[in-house]
């Protein structure tokens, strides 16, 4: 079976002393992001010119974003800008799109698009306010990316333009949200949106700024002061009283089929194309203290979500076969309810905020990873409140008829991590029935398997006797369907209620775009991206669908 | 309700399965009431002669004694596992055979037993009402020897839900006896289990042609790589030979009968002395014969090929050594001719979607053997009359025949003239009211009914005019 790829030495931790492509420079409240791309990519085969990236680019981009908000919680903006002459970014390296497999490039496209949303988070709630400060032409991926900060300067030099050249010179979209946020976010009237997403040079100076495609223009002799002006005044001195934390390296260290963490393990069983992820509560837990980020990276929730989140990752890239993943977890109900308790008496704190923010985007990234996940809630678990999203996470949840096999719900459960389309685990799981949600988030008892199959909790409940049984003989099934109906049937059935931004970047514009690097008018033999940087141009079937 | 090895005999180890406990100690009860509703009715508290199998040894499997049906021991039976079988057929053929439901194949499993199982229960409903016409003691023993063992099927194949399938399973057992046949609004799966059985020539028909059915669709799980099926089936088989013999024998002192009494009354109605003519024994045959040959599903059919190509159900003597050389089957084909646009027209089908049809040849092979020996017999006594199989193509609701009419050799007609020649072909109203006249009960020992000859020999050695049921409630 094919697992172990090139991809599979990807490795989703970094660090800035480890950095290749980007630079980041702190300065007070004021943090700015370089682009400087070396030419060497993740693997050979393609060189990351004109400051196009590749994952390991974008890995670099979420640390950057994810040491911020941790490690420098007083800066108050961030500027992306490009360290290269002239180019701010040409967007994702083409080359390495077309030598790639079609479920590497989702994946990569998946994770590209969770970065951007990351900017926007931070920008949010986290008070650090991205802005682009586009020095050189920005194009395709390279003006996704400023479309995620809050604010777009462009550099009016008669030569700088954004664009979208996606739909005209490659026959793909535009994928890493720049279509969706086009009109969703920055209102861009859909005729213009049109024209400029066909316009293979872009639109540069005042009309970029007319149309709303940029906040505003400004020449090349004062650009950097402008922009620098413009950061201070959104940074606002920032916030020099958070203390920021320093954020060490997972190393997880594997031992046969486990890749062991510090408190979750993957377990990976390559036959039956199953895994086992499982997150271990420790018996007593610290109190939050007056500064919580005292509590530093060995706080059990950031270090176990941070964990989870490796891990989940490494099986969207390591593991492609692996099509169900059971979730687990041990522990003490008391000590988890006890956490978030704490965490909400606490939520002010800066630190305690980053920490619930971050573990909102992991409960996000399950959402959306392509595997089946079934919450195996038994002896010895602990699921509930924050652990129990897990369980509502994942697509069928199985609970053991027992003694002492019980979940509970805490206030983590009534809002504090919304999914992308802006209702809770619990809103969307009863959708039709809200009077039921407000039951449930107000019941803060241990529950027992028939009670809470009796709330709708449990998908299936089952006693000792049936629990083997039940559990083998799903499992078995679930691996034997097809990977792609289950993926569209997934997805579709994950995100029930209303639409959003982001559910549309995920569903629609990725959706799409999956389907699009499918078909040959993109990747058969005379498809735009198979012949792109050849001397020939592509030869399309032009039958609509 | 206690359950034990004691009041359930059986070779599963039923004494420490927690598993099977806990869904008998529900199921059992609920099977008990389904009997006494829906089985045999007015002869519950009545001493019957019946066999009982109390282990699958040679000693063990036919025990013979008196015993209130309600009483009888339904056990759970099945042949001795060999640890070295390994798959016979299929893409699976070669590995070792499955001792748990493999959860990618859960699915078809759980149908292939559901719909099996469902006959077991439903021809008992069918059969209920039958007692009160039995042309002998002997024959109405027989008809409840059949009715219990219809009942220890269906504990057999729910075992297998209970055991294998969890929950599932258990819903599916209690479906069991929900569903009744004929019933409007939970009605027996397959359409042939929902009409009732009301004569006995019927019910001749019935264990002669549609148990074969059953024989055959057995005898294909019992090829399969899911070994508890395999053997579960293995051990019915042994059963389901007797209701074979009633209903082969049955049919056979019939037409016994009718012979006699024409070679005796030369030229006269066999009616006029409480018989059934030939002509309409003829027309039972041909009814029944094409409605068992619809139980087979489509001549060329997917679900065949999937089942097959999976390792589920297998051929009748797949393994055998001497019905199949290639027992993967993933080339060839089997020809077969129906009418396209009113012509007989040669069609090939890719072996594996055969599988059906395989079946149904082998069963009509098995149904000619009968059939040779009744007119052997016919001719033995100086009769011209012979007694024919209609062709497969007759009279079909189900598969590739089934968009056309047939005539009973086969050949191509209209609808119009399928419609003319229908009363020559099939039995009329009148005539199944004329059966159903004739079929007086007998209730004296070694009595038996004029329209049929008794048998050779009575049951375990004993006598005819032994007392094969003992009324205790007249």
């Amino acid at each position: 079976m094919e697992t172990a790829t090139q991809e599979s030495l990807i490795s989703f931790e970094t660090h800035p002393s480890q950095y290749r492509h980007l630079r980041l420079e702190v300065e007070g409240p004021i943090a700015r992001i370089l682009i400087d791309n070396h030419e060497d990519g993740l693997r050979p085969g393609y060189q990351l010119k004109l400051n196009s990236y590749d994952l390991g680019v974008d890995i670099e981009l979420a640390d950057a974003i994810q040491r911020l908000r941790f490690e420098h919680p007083e800066v108050g903006s961030v500027l992306v800008t490009s360290a290269q002459e002239g180019v701010f970014s040409s967007g994702a390296n083409i080359f390495m799109l077309g030598s790639s497999a079609h479920g590497f490039k989702v994946n990569f496209c998946k994770y590209t698009n969770e970065t951007r949303l990351y900017m926007e988070d931070a920008t949010e709630f986290s008070g650090q306010t991205y802005v682009a400060g586009l020095n050189g032409i920005a194009s395709g991926g390279g003006y996704e990316l400023p479309m995620a900060c809050e604010e777009i300067y462009l550099i009016d030099d008669r030569r700088s333009a954004v664009a979208l050249p996606e739909v005209p010179y490659l026959g793909v979209l535009p994928g890493t949200g720049g279509l969706t946020r086009l009109v969703d976010k920055r209102k861009v009237r859909r005729d213009r949106a049109d024209v400029f997403s066909t316009l293979a040079e872009g639109i540069k100076g005042q009309r970029a700024k007319e149309w709303g495609l940029v906040d505003d223009v400004f020449p090349a002799s004062t650009f950097d002061e402008k922009v620098n002006e413009r950061l201070s005044e959104l940074a606002d001195g920032g916030y020099p009283n958070r203390k920021g934390i320093s954020m060490d390296a997972l190393t997880p260290v594997q031992e046969g089929d486990t890749l062991q963490y510090r408190h979750v393990s993957l377990t990976v069983n390559e036959r039956d194309r199953v895994a086992t992820l499982s997150m271990q509560v420790p018996d007593a837990l610290p109190n939050i203290p007056e500064n919580a980020s005292d509590l530093g990276a060995d706080w059990f929730p950031l270090r176990a979500f941070r964990e989870w989140d490796d891990a989940i990752l490494r099986l969207r890239f390591h593991y492609p076969e692996v099509g169900l993943v059971l979730f687990k977890t041990q522990g003490a109900l008391e000590v988890v309810r006890d956490m978030d308790e704490q965490m909400e008496a606490h939520k002010e704190d800066w630190f305690v905020r980053e920490v619930t923010l971050f573990m909102k985007r992991v409960f996000k990234r399950v959402d959306c990873t392509a595997r089946s996940f079934f919450a195996l809630i038994e002896e010895g678990s602990c699921f509930a409140g924050s652990l129990f999203e897990f369980a509502l996470a994942a697509d069928r949840i199985y609970m053991l008829e027992e003694e002492g096999v019980s979940v509970q719900l805490t206030n983590q459960n009534a809002g504090t991590f919304p999914m992308a389309n802006g209702l809770t685990r619990l809103q969307t799981r009863f959708i039709g029935d809200p009077a039921h949600v407000e039951t449930l988030v107000k019941r803060r008892e241990m529950m027992d398997t028939e009670t809470a199959d009796d709330f709708g909790l449990v998908t299936v409940a089952a006693d000792e006797i049936d629990w083997e049984d039940e559990v083998r003989l799903a499992v078995e099934e679930r691996v034997s369907l097809s990977p792609d109906s289950l993926t569209g049937m997934e997805a579709s059935l994950r995100f029930a209620g209303p639409e959003t931004m982001e559910t549309k970047i995920f569903g629609r514009l990725s959706a799409w775009q999956n389907w699009i690097f499918q078909r040959p008018n993109a990747v058969g033999e005379k498809g735009a991206i198979t012949l792109y940087g050849q001397p020939v141009n592509p030869v399309f079937d032009f039958n609509r669908t | 309700m206690s359950i034990s090895s004691s009041s359930i005999p059986n070779n599963v180890d039923l004494e420490s399965n927690r598993k099977l406990q806990k869904a008998l100690v529900a199921w059992q009860p609920a099977f008990l009431e389904w009997w006494n509703d829906m089985g045999p009715r007015g002869y519950q508290q009545d001493d019957i002669y019946l066999r009982t199998a109390v282990s699958v040894d040679t000693s063990g499997w036919a025990h013979y004694d008196y015993v209130k049906m309600p009483d009888y021991r339904w056990g759970i039976f099945l042949t001795p596992s060999d640890p070295n079988r390994t798959i016979g057929f299929g893409d699976n053929k070669g590995k070792p055979v499955w001792n748990q439901v493999p959860g990618e194949y859960r699915k078809e499993l759980r149908r292939l037993i559901v719909t099996q199982c469902d006959t077991e229960p439903a021809s008992v409903e069918q059969q209920r009402l039958l007692g009160d016409s039995a042309p002998s003691l002997y024959d109405m023993r027989n008809l409840f020897q059949v009715n219990v063992e219809e009942g220890r099927h269906l504990w057999a194949m729910v075992h297998l839900l209970h055991e294998y399938f969890g929950r599932d399973g258990r819903e599916e057992a209690e479906d069991m006896l929900v569903r009744r046949s004929g019933s409007e609004d939970s009605p027996r799966i397959l359409e042939a289990f929902n009409k009732p059985i009301d004569d006995w020539l019927a019910f001749f028909c019935f264990t002669m042609f549609t148990d074969r059915d059953g024989k055959f669709q057995l005898g294909g799980l019992a090829e399969s790589a899911f070994d508890p099926l395999a053997r579960a089936t293995r051990f019915m088989l042994t059963e389901e030979a007797h209701h074979l013999f009633v209903g082969d024998s049955g049919v056979s002192r019939t037409i016994r009968k009718t012979a006699e009494l024409m070679l005796e009354h030369d030229g006269r109605d066999v009616r006029d002395f409480g018989a059934i003519p030939m002509s309409i024994i003829q027309k039972y045959i041909n009814e029944w014969y094409s409605a068992s040959q619809d139980l087979f599903g489509s001549e060329d059919s997917s679900n065949s090929a999937n089942f097959f190509a999976a390792s589920l159900k297998g051929r009748f003597g797949e393994t055998d050594g001497k019905s199949y050389d290639d027992n993967v089957a993933l080339e060839g084909c089997k020809e077969l001719q129906w009418a396209e646009n009113g012509v007989l027209t040669n069609h090939e089908i890719p072996l594996r979607r055969a599988m059906n049809l395989e079946l149904a040849d082998s069963y009509r092979r098995d149904c000619e053997k009968a059939l040779n020996r009744w007119n052997l017999n016919l001719e033995k006594m100086g009769m011209e009359k012979r007694i024919y199989l209609p062709s497969n193509r007759f009279n079909r609701s189900v598969g590739v025949f089934g968009d056309a009419h047939y005539d009973t050799k086969g050949n191509v007609i209209t609808a119009d003239d399928f419609a003319k020649k229908k009363a020559d072909w099939l039995p009329s109203q009148e005539e199944k009211d004329y059966v159903k006249s004739v079929m007086v009960p007998c209730r004296k020992p070694g009595e038996f009914a004029p329209w049929i000859t008794p048998p050779r020999k009575g049951i375990k050695g004993n006598p005819l005019d032994f007392d094969y049921v003992c009324f205790n409630q007249r």
